[in-house]
């Protein structure tokens, strides 16, 4: 038979010792131990919106130190707590009703899952004797959520609910986090809860790994010593981990060159003289350069995303690689590594490190800085404003001391290539699912999250008006986000994409109709700014920056026909790059989307 | 018999697609199949045939048997990604291993009394057992590896078959190691 698969797990179950705990002396409802549950996890704010199935929940909340954060949308809190827990690495937690409440959160689930983010969605559901009856506001949400959670529980009993919520804050945050939904008909919070609180948890199969095998880790090390183009390619999986520290050493010790994906930014300071910025279809041309021409490539907590690799039967032709990564499900799925290791990158790198030497990379760390000066990232500063010259003045403002978060498109890639992340947990941005209307909430949540940071929300015209109810949700709690709208009345990416491939017949981008942002902004009682050329952009930047009387916002009136760039068109070769806007028409590209 | 897994079947469908073994230990919870279903439905993977019950000494888990076709290093990643689901405690692929299968199948035939001779001359060679003996029918019970049931049940197709009931293929390892 196949064995099963060899690693050392950390601890499947948390260490500490399994006391029953009486709940309370006096019987409490379903729902008051959920809330006791849900304190004992240490959380601090629930983000939700009530409704019929979910009010004993909604009821026990009013006794609880937890605050509750009304939303105006479903989505809104799901990605607050996103946003929560990507900024502290804490699960987020999200409670909403039964029905259109629990099937508003499934964008927020997908987003979750795909960037593995720690969450625990609480759904009221009708009461039991009436599942499957068609009841008023009943949806099959189990049924519904099934792809796009970690795991999730139908709660039938009031006595499991102190062991499904601890077994779901586990699944959430260990091993390769992501979001858990535990859906509660309303007779089941309503009704006695006398089970204790739990501390263990028994999840036969839920094996975590934790340390790498050393015999894997001396053969990554043999790879490594033969190298002379080495690449460190660092995705989210180091950010989580808290991998950066141990990668940096791992950098300068072998004198190797570090790329990072939409989702590794800050793992390791982007600033730093080894590190080539991001690579991929909208990388720096140098990163790119970098993995074209590397003969080992080793994929720290990043997933060889399509994003990533374009053609994957041209990818790193020839080199040697070495995946790390704690879910062995990654290996083998888009590439064949040499070397897979199933391991918490920052304990698989701080136990590499001393089974490595400086490597012979004097001429290819050479060669990347010829690269660097030869296809630097770059844009016209004359011509009307344009979203690269905002963005990296705000770079230049202050904007690495900051948590950004971005939406989906055009400035998000800008975003990415201009702002450096020199922090871990300061870069929040929907890559897997590509969510549009995740940035604004996110950067809510951030900042309830991170009350002494500086949190910017940097998104389109588009994204923006998908969830820009929650403008509400900061007003009323004076939080100091800061939006940054990218503001070039399109669907801007997909506008690029119909330019280059598509005889630039433009078809459902043209956002005719937005509203003015200023004035929106006042009508909630938030400041606003209009920019609309250069020369005004840092005064307004700076006035954001230091503005502390609540939410403010940004409209930059940026010119509208622009194009992100460098750019790989879905499915070509990483050589294929295009630098700047080509002067022929192109191929429709023939990857994914 | 136990290679027999690994052979291929050429359907006018499924173009010499191996045909895959898979045992999966799981919890005993709701959702487990479903959950399990969809990692193959994504994939766009049919089920050729299905086992589920209770494991008898602990009722706390569930043995499933699948048996699909496919290309390897797809299923490799179906694998990789029912074992990653919480309810999963560990799922094989027994292909090529040594395993002993067997499955039952139920027949039942429309046949005059003037016909039940051959027929039952037939089950006697294959061990299959009448289990009902009606006025015109007949239920014969077959256990066996699969292509043993493919080969006695395409024998009883000149007779008039009017139901046919296959329990689809259980395996388990020889010898001490894990199913």
């Amino acid at each position: 038979m196949a064995s099963s698969p060899a690693s050392r797990p950390l601890a499947a179950v948390p260490p500490s010792p399994a006391k029953p705990v009486p709940v309370a002396a006096k019987a409490q409802t379903g729902a008051e131990a959920l809330i006791r549950c849900l304190e004992r996890e240490g959380v601090e704010y629930v983000f939700g919106l009530s409704g019929g199935a979910a009010m004993p929940i909604f009821d026990a909340l009013v006794d609880s130190k937890i605050k509750l954060i009304l939303v105006r949308h479903e989505q809104g809190a799901t990605h607050m707590a996103d946003g929560y827990a990507r900024s502290t690495g804490k699960p987020g937690v999200v409670l909403v009703t039964s029905g259109p409440g629990a099937t508003n959160t499934v964008t927020g689930l997908l987003t979750a899952l795909m960037d593995s983010c720690p969450m625990i969605v609480l759904t009221g559901q009708t009461i039991s004797p009436m599942l499957g009856k068609d009841a008023f506001q009943e949806a099959d949400v189990t049924g519904i959520t099934y792809p796009v959670v970690k795991h999730s529980y139908l709660v039938k009993n009031p006595n499991d609910i102190p062991r499904v919520t601890r077994e779901a804050f586990h699944l959430a945050t260990s091993g390769r986090p992501g979001p858990v939904l535990i859906d509660l008909p309303k007779d089941v919070t309503s009704a006695p809860c006398t089970a204790p609180f739990v501390d263990e948890v028994d999840l036969p199969g839920y094996i975590v790994p934790g340390r790498a095998e050393p015999d894997l880790l001396k053969k990554a090390a043999a790879l490594i010593a033969k190298s002379h183009k080495p690449v460190l390619y660092v995705g989210h999986g180091a950010v989580i981990s808290g991998a950066g520290p141990a990668i940096m050493k791992l950098a300068e010790k072998l004198q190797a060159p570090i790329v990072n994906t939409l989702l590794g930014k800050g793992a390791c300071a982007e600033d730093h003289a080894l590190h080539q910025g991001m690579l991929g279809m909208h990388g720096t041309a140098y990163a790119n350069k970098t993995v074209t021409n590397c003969d080992m490539i080793m994929a720290i907590g990043a997933r060889w995303d399509d994003r990533i690799t374009g053609k994957l039967s041209e990818f790193c032709l020839g080199a040697t690689k070495i995946h790390i990564d704690i879910d062995r499900a990654e290996f083998n799925k888009i590439v064949r590594p040499d070397v897979s290791i199933a391991a918490d990158a920052k304990l698989a790198i701080e136990e590499l490190l001393p089974l490595v030497d400086k490597l012979d990379t004097g001429d290819w760390l050479k060669q990347i800085a010829d690269w660097r000066k030869q296809f630097p990232l770059k844009y016209q500063k004359r011509g009307g404003l344009r979203a690269q010259h905002v963005l990296d003045r705000l770079d230049d403002l202050g904007g690495r001391d900051c948590i950004l978060t971005t939406d989906v498109g055009q400035h998000q890639m800008w975003a990415a290539q201009f702002c450096l992340t020199t922090k871990n947990r300061h870069w929040l941005s929907s890559g897997g699912a590509g969510t549009m209307g995740y940035g604004f909430p996110a950067a809510i949540g951030a900042q309830f999250a991170n009350p002494g940071k500086k949190v910017w929300c940097i998104v389109g015209d588009g994204g923006f008006q998908m969830t820009l109810c929650e403008l509400a949700t900061a007003a009323l709690h004076k939080l100091p986000v800061k939006i940054l709208i990218i503001n070039n009345a399109y669907l801007g990416m997909v506008r690029q994409w119909q330019e280059l491939f598509f005889d630039n017949r433009l078809s459902g981008v043209d956002l005719e109709g937005n509203p003015d942002f200023v004035k929106l902004a006042g009508a909630y009682g938030i400041k606003g700014w209009r920019i609309k050329r250069p020369a005004e952009v840092d005064r307004v930047l700076k006035a954001a920056m230091e503005w502390n009387e609540g939410p403010c916002l940004i409209d930059a009136e940026v010119i509208k026909e622009d194009n992100v760039f460098p750019m790989i068109p879905a499915g070509a070769a990483l050589r294929d790059m295009i630098i700047e806007r080509p002067k022929q028409k192109m191929a429709k590209p023939e990857g994914s989307t | 018999m136990s290679a027999a897994a690994a052979a291929t079947v050429a359907t006018p469908d499924s173009p010499a697609a191996p045909l895959h073994t898979i045992s999966i230990l799981v919890r005993n919870k709701p959702g487990v199949l479903v959950r399990i279903a969809l990692v193959f439905a994504r994939r766009g993977y049919n089920i050729e045939s299905l086992v589920v019950s209770t494991d008898v000494a602990n009722g706390d888990f569930s043995r499933m048997t699948i048996t699909c076709s496919g290309q390897p290093e797809t299923l490799e990643q179906i694998i990789k990604q029912v074992t990653k689901l919480i309810d999963v405690v560990h799922a094989f692929d027994h292909t090529g291993q040594a395993v002993y299968e067997t499955e039952v199948g139920l027949v039942k035939l429309k046949c005059a009394i003037t016909e039940r001779t051959e027929i039952l001359q037939i089950a006697e060679l294959y061990s299959a057992k009448v289990v009902d003996y009606g006025v015109d029918s007949l239920i014969v019970r077959i256990v066996g590896a699969k292509e043993k049931l493919d080969v006695f049940l395409d024998l009883l197709r000149t007779y008039q078959i009017v139901e046919l009931v296959r329990s689809g293929k259980i395996i388990m390892t020889r010898g001490l190691a894990t199913t």
